[in-house]
């Protein structure tokens, strides 16, 4: 489908440019947690790009720095985030009220918490219909409508005035996916959008987001912690560990031969279709909190199984291997994926 | 929604009927009574028993109850044994004076409350928070009569801006048709008539107001940081919405949810408040007759106030159950 094309596409103009991004929360009685690190990545018109890591990795944080909706306080987020050339970062307020919601929107995990449990769901279409499309209330209607119809949810009109409460959790994601998409933006992140949803949902929620990316020509940063989602998905793959980017590769390169031992360990840790649910993973021993800082050699060295001395001490730079990314000093060999 | 009205109005009868049993009891276990309340320290044990025959005192407690029983439902409650009246029509006249006291105090409340509340969150940590914060553990704690008091001392006799004490200035002569002073003076447009009443209320109202006020600002502050924090707020944002329309459609609307409820609290709440504020400023309403009936032990006056008190509760909180249930989509009438 979209997805190699998205690639093909993906040598123009670049959609969205984030640049050393880095994200420190204040912390009572302590030193600062650097949540994200220095990232950069971009994601061009169209492209569906994965951000790959394990809880804690700072996924969502990098995506709420994008969107500047982190928190009002306690934290710095420094870097640049180019849209059109446009430092996000830098701009005021209002204009970036203006931009969200109608140039790149989100949708979140957790589609109950993410609605207003008191509003319907109709006010809750429309309102940003009438903010950006500066639509009057009866065509905003009508447009909702027809947005919570292409979604997959039947008998829109009649679900204009039900409430978060009496949807189904599919059902929420969907309504949340119209919300997000009502105003056409060019750039969707969807932030473990299937995460909080049943197993037989999710792939349904999955192949409408990539459907209508490809209609809308959005472009998409899919965060996940699951490989397995972006492995039928994205165009390019970014794998996150403590807050950098340790392994970049288009797709199908990255699940062929995964270089980083983080990537690898991930990789064989993905759930087969055919394993019971609840069924135990090949974890990556360890986890990701008691990592290494960054400033005193390679984060994943405690957990890496092909650490080496070199590993504790120097700080592996990233570094282009073969079209790929890649930030370690011991990869897995190319022929040993 | 009718049928939820309904069952619960009808739930009141038994509350009220058990609550009634309780109260004739409780009355009747206090120590001294009636006749030695109004014949004082000297009374001989003779004239005890004569009044307390003259009274029906002298029948055994369940007697005495089926006859109070036996006379409410015909809507008669009794007379004072003070003034020998009806109980209820000494309570309708008084009845005013503290339904006034209280939606004036309450009025206070609620208005101050809700925005203080919700920019003590909004600014969280600054100045104007940690001002607010000290400020209602410091309302919270102080006593309704001392602070009373000290309202009078400083604003009325030191400074002289308001009356001390009173409904109305002696020399004002004001129509009666509501009860409510302020009102009446507007339906009348006897306008100086208002003005003065209003006057004597400030005090008062704001005294009253004290306890009420504080923990409005307490929960709404702390509902609004909970809101402040939430996911949907944080959709809302990112859906680019104008500041305001965050503010009141998706914070302000979720944050109310259990203000409302301590609303209706403190409704009920005010009524206790109310009696020692009445002490303080003279006020005159329900007050002044419970704490006159407590010390005579006058009985038909006590029982018809612990009464209406309880019904006046249950009345509230079944108002904010149906008030919640219009604001709040999530829950179901049952
Ligand atoms: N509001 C916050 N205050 C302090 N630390 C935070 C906050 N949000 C996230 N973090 C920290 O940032 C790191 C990355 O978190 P996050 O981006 O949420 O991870 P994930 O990859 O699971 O989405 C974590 O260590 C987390 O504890
Ligand atoms: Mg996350």
């Amino acid at each position: 489908m979209s997805a190699a094309a998205g690639a093909e596409r993906g040598i123009g103009a670049p959609l969205l440019e984030v640049r050393d991004l880095r994200v420190t929360f204040a912390r009572r009685g302590g030193p600062d947690t650097v949540a994200v690190d220095g990232v950069d990545f971009a994601v061009a018109p169209g492209e569906i790009v994965g951000l790959v890591g394990e809880s804690g990795c700072g996924k969502s944080v990098t995506s709420l720095a994008i969107m500047r909706l982190l928190p009002e306080r306690g934290n710095r987020v420094a870097g640049e985030v180019r849209m059109d050339g446009i430092d996000l970062l830098g701009l005021s307020d209002a204009a970036m009220r203006e931009r969200r919601g109608r140039d790149l929107s989100m949708v979140f995990q957790d589609p109950l918490s993410s609605l207003n449990p008191v509003v319907p769901i109709g006010v809750q279409v429309t309102e940003v219909l009438r903010r950006h499309r500066g639509m009057r209330k009866e065509p905003a209607r009508r447009e909702a409508a027809e947005l919570l119809d292409r979604v997959g949810i039947p008998d829109p009109r009649r679900r204009l005035g039900s409430y978060p409460h009496q949807l189904s959790g599919g059902m929420r994601q969907r309504a949340l996916i119209a919300i997000a998409l009502a105003c056409r933006p060019r750039l969707l992140i969807a932030d473990e959008p299937t995460t909080a949803l049943d197993v037989t949902i999710q792939a349904q929620i999955l192949g409408l987001l990539a459907e209508l990316v490809a209609e809308t020509g959005a472009a998409l940063i899919m965060i996940t912690h699951d490989l397995g989602v972006v492995a039928g998905l994205c165009d390019t793959v970014n794998v996150l560990y403590g807050g950098r980017i340790v392994e970049r590769s288009q797709r199908h390169r990255l699940f062929a031969t995964p270089r980083h031992p983080y990537t690898h360990g991930l990789l064989s840790s993905i759930p087969r279709l055919d394993s019971a649910p609840g069924e135990e993973l090949v974890a990556i021993p360890g986890s990701v909190n008691d990592n290494l800082p960054w400033a005193h050699g390679c984060a994943f060295a405690p957990r890496c199984p092909r650490a080496m001395e070199a590993c504790e001490q120097r700080t592996p730079a990233p570094e282009e291997i073969g079209g790929r990314l890649l930030r370690c000093h011991n990869p897995v060999p190319a022929s040993a994926g | 929604m009718l049928r939820f009205v309904v069952r619960r109005l009808l739930q009141v009868v038994p509350t009220l009927l058990l609550l009634s049993v309780l109260v004739f009891a409780w009355l009747r276990s206090l120590p001294g009574g009636p006749a030695s309340a109004f014949l004082g320290d000297r009374a001989t044990p003779e004239r005890v028993a004569e009044l307390n025959r003259v009274l029906g005192l002298d029948q055994p407690v369940w007697v005495q109850y089926l006859r109070f029983l036996g006379r409410a439902f015909t809507g008669d409650l009794g007379n004072s044994q003070i003034t020998g009246e009806p109980v209820l029509s000494e309570i309708g006249r008084a009845l005013p004076a503290t339904v006034e006291l209280s939606v004036a105090a309450l009025l206070i409340a609620v208005t101050l409350g809700i925005p203080l509340g919700y920019l003590s969150a909004r600014h969280r940590g600054r100045p104007l928070d940690v001002a607010t914060v000290i400020g209602t553990l410091v309302g919270v704690a102080v006593p309704v009569f001392f602070l009373g008091y000290l309202l009078k001392a400083v604003f009325a006799v030191e400074l002289g801006l308001f009356p001390p004490s009173g409904r109305q200035s002696v020399g004002i002569d004001a129509t009666n048709v509501t009860g409510f002073a302020v009102l009446d003076g507007l339906l009348t447009r006897e306008l100086d008539a208002s003005w003065d009443a209003l006057t004597h209320l400030v005090l008062p109202a704001v005294a009253l107001a004290t306890i009420p006020l504080a923990v409005i600002v307490r929960i709404t502050r702390a509902s609004v940081l909970d809101v402040l924090g939430s996911d949907f707020v944080r959709t809302a944002n990112a859906k680019g919405l104008a500041p305001s329309t965050v503010r009141g459609r998706h914070v302000l609307r979720n944050a109310l949810l259990p203000v409302s409820t301590t609303i209706g609290l403190q409704t009920g709440l005010l009524l206790a408040g109310a009696v020692l504020t009445e002490k303080v400023f003279v006020w005159g309403g329900i007050g002044t007759l419970l704490a006159q009936g407590i010390e005579q032990r006058d009985y038909p006056r006590l029982q018809a106030l612990l009464l209406l008190g309880a019904l006046v509760y249950v009345l509230v909180n079944l108002l904010v159950d149906l008030s919640y249930a219009i604001i709040d989509p999530r829950v179901r009438l049952s």
